[in-house]
């Protein structure tokens, strides 16, 4: 049985903007990130990595770096321990510990360029790195597939030769091909024949990286009685001790992640890499053990998302009405399965009602990094897809696309893709919000001569997750709460935690001590990613402070010798019989001490539902006809978000996600040479947004309530990076009168396309 | 840190108004330098090229990428990092506009932005939006979209 709640609008907190508690350290630089870690007798590690993207080892010699001054220890393959063939669940994407393993330390073959090799334990950075140079391997380089297309031809290199694809059912061996696919609705064929109109397009997309600014890092600590302690930026502490404890071979219990302050993730955070290898460098070197990435292999060998081809279908009838849809989604995994085309499938139709639909996806292998989630995995890319052909179809028949998406729009009740039918949603007042936008009904103005500006709009979605979440409360004396939990706070969480128990106990939200700790201190919660902090780590706030109400009743019951059920609770005031006697929450908390000890309560969630999320992107872009360059002019995101908590942070969610969906859309990708090496691995090459790149980003937060949550938060996080894509290729169509079917959609493209035209 | 058969080099700087004799390996940047020397964690390690602007420091009036200037080249200069910028009567405008204007998600780009902001209202009080925003180009930032940082700018400003 799911609990439902009905939507407030009278709350004290909630919809307020506090000052984060962990703000203060964070600008003036005392917070403690991963790399910020000090121990006694702290040592560094540094990897030895494969230059090339497929070859078998025939031999690793050690013997010299071994014999430098200042190394204490050398690892290869022969001291990883072996781990089991199998799956486990992550919450976004799922491991295979053997493949984990051999992804972090190569056994007889490399399968992605930059892939390592050996690791070294020295006594600095600096060591570390020259005794890396003197790992000598031999190779016996192997042809290389670095997309979608060579990797399923017929005598395609096989990459993991141990792989069963899994073929609609159907094993299937000596092949690139991960998992097939298929969600079938209606009668998908006859429906297509029968529509009026009919329209097709096929979308090629390159890898992109989720371009947080910190570096991977992990510190190790292998102690004596085999408990091993890490320190890292990670986005679930927990999620990561399954990892480590899965790579190393140990128990659960003997691995504690301290999670300290992270720089960025956005679902590439969730994939260990590090930390194995300096748990083991640490016990081989009996000290503790840092490790931080370089930049080139944070682009060469960790967590980008895959870009491959989708073909969509669809069938249009003259009521401006989708008939039927048939979509086809390759998706590139990297070098080991990938496992993001099952919520690519979940999201290609999703903001439309459609009668008769089907979806073919397949995973496949590719001598590239495998890929980790990226802010809604698969998502944006088929709404790339999807939105580009819903706005193409629209020019053709010359009809409004904003009428035809409200036309069509998904509700409450409306069939997803996977079968899936929607509860409560909010996407029918996004686009009433869009509609009704100043944005929306302002004119595009004249750009400057040789300019051409485009308006572009583009729906997105994203179905938000739930899953495990646990919380604790303590009382402190003076009429403050102490909060521990186990979400690690990327992007202002501490706050909205904080507001959900300050909301229930009546108190301010800094009188709320929230604090993020390691797993020997709290019970299991998974990953800071699927948009759920807020919804499940919140619902799980919201059930401590609860539950702590019940026992301060117990307590004031003692005071006044009455009944629990005798006292009621408003506004941090607790009462008896119509306010004859009454006590604030800061005066019981003084007296705590003689009525029974410390007060303390928990919150332990499992939520297999969250709040299905929408949003549309309004975008204004112009192009100097003469060089291609495009200038983002003017951004609107729109987006139901529930009940926002901290309206600033998700404001910054919709920013954030907008701008990276930008530079996704306009510059960003892994430019691969045939060899499987990419060309662009630093920030300079790969060339990310900067503040001179853009314009303000406007939002409007749409709040429809969602039932499942006790002040109706959706997840917010990923929506927002799905509709830049599509809305920038649409206005480039709009200002150019050329669909571009490729990104990135930069300068380059722009102007091949315009010649062609 | 560093091994003990490296020739090392001696420096005298003031780091946050603050006088250091420092016994260092020439090949060391700035960046570990106050890092790994002095322990000042406040400045970030992004990228180690140059690119992501995290590591930011003000170098006599300068604002520089620590990680590519040598410790050894700031002896007799004046550094200024992120950890100098509050005072014992509280925070600097920019620090207090940051956390008003929730300009910060995860928080490592922070220290950077607000010493190369720091070094554009020293000398130009009043800036433009473009002005800021041409100025602060060379810190990335990967969670706001710059919005609300640009926002904590002009609130800083007068």
């Amino acid at each position: 049985m799911v609990a439902t709640f009905e939507p407030k609008k009278d709350y004290k907190v909630v919809g307020t903007r506090p000052i984060r508690h962990d703000g203060y350290d964070k600008v003036t630089g005392k917070a403690i990130y991963g790399a910020d870690i000090k121990l006694p007798g702290l040592i560094w590690g540094s990897v030895a990595r494969s230059p090339h993207a497929h070859a078998k080892i025939i031999s690793i010699d050690t013997t010299e770096a071994k014999k430098m001054d200042g190394v204490l220890a050398v690892i290869t393959h022969e001291d990883m321990p072996k781990a089991e063939n199998k799956m486990v669940d992550l919450g976004e994407g799922s491991v295979n510990f053997k493949w984990a393993s051999e992804k972090l330390m190569a056994n007889n073959k490399v399968i992605y360029k930059g892939q390592p090799v050996a690791a070294i334990a020295a006594i600095d950075r600096h060591v570390a790195e020259e005794a890396a140079r003197k790992i000598f391997v031999e190779y016996e380089v192997l042809d290389s597939v670095t997309n979608v297309v060579d990797a399923m031809k017929e005598n395609a290199p096989i990459i993991l030769e141990d792989l069963i694809g899994d073929d609609l059912g159907e094993k299937i061996h000596n092949t690139n091909m991960s998992e097939h696919i298929r969600h079938d609705f209606g009668d998908v064929e006859k429906s297509m024949e029968d529509s009026d109109h009919i329209f097709e397009g096929e979308f090629n997309m390159e890898m992109v990286h989720q371009g947080y600014i910190e570096p991977h890092n992990a510190t190790a600590a292998w102690n004596e009685d085999d408990q091993i302690k890490i320190w890292t930026s990670t986005q679930g502490a927990f999620p990561a001790r399954t990892q480590i404890a899965g790579i190393l071979q140990v128990n659960v219990s003997q691995v504690k992640v301290t999670p300290l302050e992270i720089g960025g993730g956005f679902g590439g955070k969730i994939p260990v890499y590090f930390e194995p290898i300096a748990a083991i460098l640490s016990k081989k070197s009996g000290r503790p053990v840092k490790m931080v990435m370089e930049r080139t292999a944070i682009f060469e060998t960790t967590g980008p998302t895959p870009g491959g081809k989708i073909k969509i279908k669809l069938g249009v009838n003259n009521d401006m009405k989708i008939n039927s849809a048939i979509s086809e989604i390759w998706f590139e995994a990297g070098a080991n399965p990938g496992g993001m085309i099952g919520p690519a499938a979940m999201c290609i139709y999703a903001p439309y009602n459609i009668p008769n639909m089907r979806i073919d996806a397949w995973d496949i292998l590719v001598n590239k990094p495998k890929i980790a989630a990226y802010r809604a995995p698969g998502s944006p890319q088929v709404a790339f897809a999807m939105e580009s052909l819903v706005d193409e179809l629209c020019q053709e028949l010359s009809w409004d696309s904003l009428e035809f998406r409200i036309k069509n729009a998904s509700k409450s009740g409306t069939r997803r893709g996977d079968g899936v039918r929607f509860s409560k949603i909010g996407l029918e007042e996004v686009l009433s919000a869009a509609k009704a936008s100043d944005h929306w009904n302002s004119p595009l103005g004249t750009p400057s001569p040789g300019i051409k500006r485009g308006r572009g709009i583009a729906s997105g979605y994203w179905f938000n997750i739930g899953l495990k979440s646990a919380a604790n409360l303590a009382v402190n004396s003076d009429g403050s709460v102490i909060l521990t939990e186990g979400s690690t706070d990327i992007g202002g969480s501490r706050a909205s935690m904080a507001m959900h128990v300050a909301e229930v106990l009546g108190i301010d939200a800094h009188d709320v001590k929230p604090n993020i700790v390691d797993t020997d201190s709290i019970g299991f919660t998974d990953v800071t990613g699927g948009s759920r902090t807020t919804y499940a780590t919140g619902y799980a706030c919201w059930e401590a402070a609860n539950n702590l109400v019940i026992e301060l009743k117990k307590r004031v019951s003692i005071l006044w010798d009455v009944t629990p059920e005798e006292i009621s609770f408003i506004d941090g005031v607790f009462s008896y019989n119509n306010e004859e006697k009454i006590i604030s929450f800061k005066d019981l908390s003084s007296k705590l001490g003689d009525l029974g000890g410390p007060a303390t309560s928990t919150g332990s969630v499992d939520l297999s539902s969250a709040g299905d999320g929408f949003g549309m992107h309004i975008v204004d872009l112009d192009i100097d006809v003469e060089t291609g360059k495009t200038d983002v002019v003017r951004y609107t995101a729109i987006q139901d978000v529930g009940t926002a908590i901290h309206p600033s942070y998700v404001e910054g969610q919709l920013q954030g996600g907008a701008v990276q969906g930008i530079g996704w859309a306009l510059n960003e990708e892994y430019y691969m040479l045939d060899n499987g090496s990419m060309a662009n691995s630093s920030f300079l090459d790969y060339r990310m947004p900067t503040s001179l790149d853009l314009p303000k980003i406007d939002t409007i937060l749409v709040e429809v309530p969602n039932p499942l949550h006790p002040y109706g938060v959706r997840g917010v996080g990923e929506v927002p990076i799905c509709p830049p894509i599509p809305a920038i290729a649409n206005a480039i169509k709009n200002a150019i009168g050329v669909r571009l079917y490729d990104t990135p959609m930069n300068a380059g493209r722009i102007i091949k396309n315009i010649s062609i035209k | 840190m560093s091994s003990s058969k490296i020739n090392k080099v001696q420096i005298s700087t003031k780091i946050n108004g603050q006088e250091y004799d420092l016994l260092i390996p020439p090949y060391m940047s700035l960046l570990d330098t106050l890092r790994e020397i002095v322990g000042l964690t406040g400045t970030k390690e992004g990228c180690l090229d140059g690119n992501c602007g995290a590591c930011t420091v003000n170098v006599d009036g300068r604002i520089v990428d620590s990680c590519l200037v040598l410790g050894p080249e700031v002896n007799g200069k004046d550094v200024n990092t992120v950890e100098g910028m509050a005072t014992p009567e509280g925070l600097h405008p920019l620090q207090k506009a940051f956390l008003e204007e929730a300009a910060l998600q995860c928080g490592i780009c922070t220290p950077g932005f607000l010493v190369s902001a720091k070094g554009l209202l020293d000398n130009e009080p009043s800036p433009s939006e473009d002005r800021i925003r041409h100025w602060l180009a060379g810190n990335l930032c990967r969670c706001t979209g710059y919005d609300k940082i640009i926002k904590a700018v002009q609130k800083a400003s007068k």
